[in-house]
């Protein structure tokens, strides 16, 4: 592999060409320990659902409402670790965005689900409608 | 804002002005910003498609359930394959911030191999599917469980065509900086793929293989 120009080691001292040099090593290694303390909750998160979802120990009606708090909680974990949706300041715009998106993926899912379930209420079942056919 | 900031450093609404003071935003992260947008417009797709399996999931006209269909630990294998990929991919970012080539080609390698496997147990998965007859014609249910799991499924091979072309791009342009923006922007990508392989295993085979 023959390295380009732009490989010249005078580029280590801005990764990105945005951070502050002399803080890549303290960094590097902070951004590190997030990738990990992610993985390892994001393990713990799936292996509880999957554990939940097979197990006969835990009331069944209940284990649905439960797995889905286990996967929003995983959601959550990766937002924060893998892709770094932070408090900061840097990242205002971001959370807004991700706020709006979660109002309007919340307004499509319940709403389909609620119309869908009254509609399916409301509706003739298939054996009376049958019998309309029959009389 | 960013212009409002600049005339007046020390305060906004109050506010600290943070980094807001030190005039316009840095293009990466007004890119992640546009490309975060992007990712939530496509999450916001993917609820369309939640919500339609989710009104269907019970149609099966007749025809195999969920619960005769998945196979738990296929599952867990992709779902296991699927956030290591993650891991990796972020090793790779971490290998780009530091600028060095043979971690990031480790990093990116592994990212591609781990991808490649979900993406060919999926395919045997529907494979084995349509081999006993549960194909996206026999209920609402399949046609609603095609959907989803293959609409994912083609996000995860859009991402695996698109680290290829990144790998060149760093071959042979090295670390410009659009080529490590388009990197970032592939993290992110692969990431939100992640999150909603979350929500997808949940729902689809943990809620409904039961």
């Amino acid at each position: 592999m023959t390295d380009t120009p732009h490989d010249h080691p005078a580029d280590h001292a801005a990764p990105g060409g945005d951070t502050a040099p002399g803080d890549s090593r303290e960094a590097l290694l902070s951004s590190l320990r997030a990738y990990i303390i992610g993985l390892a909750l994001a393990i713990l998160l799936t292996g509880t659902s999957f554990w939940a979802a097979g197990t006969h120990l835990l009331w069944a009606p209940g284990v649905p409402i439960g797995l889905a708090v286990l996967a929003v909680a995983q959601m959550g974990v990766h937002l924060v670790f893998f892709l770094h949706i932070t408090t900061g300041p840097d990242n205002t715009n971001n959370v807004l965005a991700l706020a709006f998106g979660i109002l309007i993926v919340f307004l499509v899912v319940a709403g389909s689900l609620w119309i869908m379930a009254n509609l399916s209420a409301n509706m003739m079942p298939l054996e009376m409608m049958d019998l309309h056919r029959q009389h | 804002m960013t212009a409002a900031a600049v005339h007046h450093p020390t305060t906004h609404h109050g506010m600290p002005a943070a980094s807001s003071a030190a005039g316009p935003a840095p293009k990466r992260i007004i890119i992640a910003y546009g490309f975060w947008l992007f990712l939530l417009s496509d999450i916001v797709m993917f609820s369309t498609i939640f919500a339609t399996y989710a009104v269907v999931a019970r149609a099966t006209a007749g025809g195999p359930t969920g619960a005769q269909l998945f196979d738990p630990v296929n599952v867990a294998v992709e779902t296991a394959l699927l956030l290591f990929s993650s891991f990796s991919c972020g090793m790779m970012s971490l290998a780009m911030n530091a600028r060095n080539r043979s971690a990031f080609y480790v990093g990116a390698a592994v990212t591609f191999l781990l991808g490649l496997g979900f993406l060919a147990l999926e395919m045997r998965e529907f494979a084995d599917m349509v081999a006993q007859g549960a194909t996206p014609q026999r209920s609402a249910f399949l046609s609603g469980f095609f959907t989803l799991v293959g609409c994912h499924g083609a996000h995860v091979a859009a991402g695996l065509l698109w680290l290829v072309v990144m790998v060149a791009q760093v071959a042979d342009k090295g670390w410009r900086r659009p080529v490590c923006h388009r990197l970032m922007c592939f993290s992110l990508f692969w990431h939100a793929l992640d999150i909603i392989w979350v929500a997808l295993f949940t729902i689809v085979y943990l809620m409904g293989g039961r």
